[in-house]
């Protein structure tokens, strides 16, 4: 390749990166600008509750199952990993305090929102694209209704109030788990194991944390379903791939977010 | 009262540096039915967009009983929509609601109407296009012209000054395509509205017409009654009328010359 | 699926995310036995905290009886000024002693409590006058070999027994600062 084809082709790349760069952005603020409307058009979400009641059963209720069972798995899995460890230093006592803590402060929020994005996310951004394919959305706002009070904004408060109830039930479901690999098959003391959880599992700091993080993280996966299912284009392709782009922003998002709200939450 | 419900006056659209439509005048006097007919991406039902509001023209004005559309605030918008009844291509029903409930829509959302009423009306509706046994099923348990024939119900839910239909023969069988020829004229006289249909069905909507606009290049290439397009001598609207495989709009997409090609010896 | 039965089904759900948050605050964590309730506060004087921290338990007799607030640096007289609220169900007389324990062998630090035998007691924003600072380890060590190396040099197991010795004051004694010395 010759100097000049060289210099072109490095061009180029630089060209396709801005390009790129500046296609998210706009992206964003696009999402940023649904984010918005969605919130201003919430009135009818809660004046007509049972649109957002119908929303939470689909994204809520179907997701117990997989979150019950992944919660159970969890927790059975983290008492055996770390009686493991925790028996070389004669701590096995303190089973109870880690499958806690890992659990309520950083597993039940962010594998709650990890597997929330997977089934629930991906069923929204499903069901936006198609209504938009198939010219629904047009519809209703030919119709004098406004799509974004009577479709997206239900979505999103349905999403928000689950997730913190899904976290939740997922922490408590992983800590029994926890308890049952615990006390009756490893044979770790009833007693010992919930006491030292209560001594160092903190309501205020650890509960009550880790609500907020599954809140935020209901707030911003919900978004991204969202914002997907409405952008995608109005073909079968287009919106599979806008399931698959929800998935993977949702799950980079939630991590990044984990990181920066447990780095504001510790208290040093 | 002015005589004409819509008007459209010397209007310009286009986007991504592209003029779709270049100075259309066109009138849809009340209670008549007025066919917009052109070859494909000819801009059609972007006229039906533009005069329902969903987009803005560049230049120009869309007037809906006197009131020019794209300067209206959103209030303005609906309480124009709520005039106007839309038959979208393939329909656009509700997935999620059976056909009674499709139906019920504009009326539940725009209307205060008790649940009683409701029934009595969605069951008329249903009876006017001859679909009242079929109120409970889903959309996806329809054929494509019993779908065609519920979306029709809700599109005239409200009793419309204005109807639209957007390619409301593509697609069907024969039989069906009959059915909603008739319907369009019967319901047009029974309710005193103005019908605009957008087709290329030259056979069907001929039939019902009161007036035709041809649209092509961006403007109105022709305009008259069926009887007149019938018996035009431009090339244009002949080959349109009567399906002449090559004219104005031709047969071969240019390619460069043919025997240069085929790599062909050139025969000097 | 009729908007009775998704009613139900939701209203299952949310119950169920109730149930698991209140199970969480009252089994797992501590919310039954956190102290919401009024306290007074009073300030202690040491001149070495040690790793001490705010919002650590300050307890007495093993029972948590309040928190320390805050710990300020006082220039005047080098010292650190250690502000605890106590539980206003708890009164102090006016003698007690404020120590630095620590809670375990890898515990974190906390403040305790040992009632004397005045008859006044501490008031909201009084201090109390007899503290015990950390203990140190490097300083206890040091002591303690300085100690030993004076008693009789013929003794060559002096050196032999001084790291035994060190660990039987660390069992025995209450508490010393070993992340230092164990890294």
């Amino acid at each position: 390749m010759t100097q000049s084809n060289l210099l072109a082709s490095i061009a180029n790349e630089l060209r396709g990166i801005g390009h790129r760069m500046i296609e998210r952005t706009w992206r964003l603020g696009v999402g940023a600008r649904l984010f918005a409307l969605a919130i201003i058009y919430s009135g009818e979400s809660f004046k007509r509750f049972h649109l957002t009641l119908r929303e939470i059963y689909f994204t809520g209720v179907m997701s117990l199952l997989i979150i019950v069972v992944s919660a159970f798995f969890v927790g059975m899995v983290l008492a055996l990993q770390g009686y493991n460890t925790l028996q070389k230093y004669g701590s096995s006592e303190a089973i109870g305090v880690l499958v806690a803590l890992a659990l309520v402060r950083e597993l039940g929020p962010v594998v709650t929102a990890l597997l929330f994005a997977g089934r629930a996310g991906t069923a929204i951004t499903a069901e936006i694209g198609l209504m938009k394919a198939t010219e629904q959305l047009s519809a209703m706002e030919m119709m004098a209704v406004n799509p974004i009070a009577r479709v997206i904004a239900p979505r999103f408060w349905a999403g928000v109030i689950s997730m913190p109830i899904l976290a939740s039930i997922f922490s408590m479901v992983g800590i029994l788990g926890g308890y049952l690999v615990a006390v009756p098959l490893i044979g770790v003391d009833d007693g010992a194991f919930w006491s030292q959880m209560q001594a160092n599992v903190d309501f205020r700091l650890d509960i009550v944390n880790g609500l907020i993080k599954s809140f935020v993280f209901g707030v911003a996966c919900t978004m991204i379903a969202l914002f997907e299912g409405f952008d995608a284009p109005p073909t079968a392709e287009g919106v599979s791939r806008a399931t698959t782009r929800t998935v993977v922003i949702s799950s980079l998002t939630v991590l990044a977010l984990d990181f920066v709200l447990t780095s504001f939450m510790m208290v040093v | 009262m002015t005589a004409n419900i819509v008007e459209i006056d010397h209007l310009s659209f286009g986007y991504k540096g592209r003029l779709l439509h270049q100075g259309i005048n066109m009138v849809f006097p009340r209670g008549k039915v007025v066919a917009i007919m052109g070859g494909s991406g000819s801009g059609k039902t972007t006229l039906l967009r533009l005069i329902g509001g969903q987009i803005k023209p560049s230049k120009g004005e869309v007037r809906v009983t006197g009131e020019v559309v794209h300067k209206q605030d959103r209030d303005g918008i609906y309480k124009l929509r709520r005039k106007m009844g839309m038959l979208f291509q393939h329909g656009a029903l509700f997935t999620d609601l059976s056909v009674f409930d499709n139906v019920a829509f504009p009326m539940r959302e725009l209307t205060d109407l008790p649940e009683s009423m409701i029934k009595d009306l969605v069951l008329m509706k249903l009876n006017a296009v001859g679909l009242r046994g079929a109120h409970q099923f889903m959309p996806t348990e329809l054929s494509g012209g019993m779908a065609r024939r519920v979306a029709l119900a809700r599109a005239i839910a409200l009793d419309p000054e204005i109807i639209m239909y957007d390619e409301p023969f593509a697609g069907l069988d024969p039989i069906s395509m009959g059915v909603i020829c008739g319907l369009i004229r019967s319901l047009n006289d029974a309710l005193g509205a103005t019908s605009i249909i957008v087709s290329h069905d030259v056979k069907e909507t001929f039939l019902i017409a009161d007036y035709v606009y041809f649209v092509a290049d961006g403007v109105v290439a022709a305009e008259g009654t069926p009887n007149d397009l019938m018996q035009s001598t431009l090339p244009f609207v002949h080959q349109f009328v009567h399906g002449e495989k090559d004219g104005p709009v031709p047969f071969h997409y240019p390619a460069a010359h043919y025997q240069s090609e085929l790599l062909l010896e050139q025969v000097v | 699926m009729d908007r009775t039965t998704i009613d139900l089904w939701v209203g299952i759900f949310v119950a169920l995310g109730f149930a698991a948050l209140l199970g969480l605050a009252m089994k797992v964590g501590n919310l039954t036995s956190s102290k919401i309730g009024a306290t007074y506060s009073v300030t202690a004087a040491f001149e070495n905290v040690g790793s001490l921290k705010p919002n650590a338990p300050v307890k007495s007799a093993g029972v948590v009886v309040g928190r320390v607030e805050s710990i300020v640096f006082n220039s005047a007289d080098y010292e650190a000024v250690v502000t605890i609220k106590i539980d206003k169900r708890y009164a102090f007389p006016a003698d007690t002693f404020a120590n630095i324990y620590t809670a375990g062998l890898l515990g974190e630090q906390y403040v305790g409590l040992e009632a004397g035998g005045d008859e006044v007691v501490l008031k909201n924003g009084d201090k109390i006058a007899k503290t015990q600072d950390a203990i140190v380890l490097e300083k206890m060590i040091s002591q303690f070999l300085f100690s030993k190396a004076s008693e009789t040099d013929a003794k060559s197991e002096a050196k032999a027994t001084a790291p035994s010795a060190v660990t039987n004051e660390l069992k025995g004694g209450k508490s010393t600062e070993i992340g230092d010395v164990a890294f």
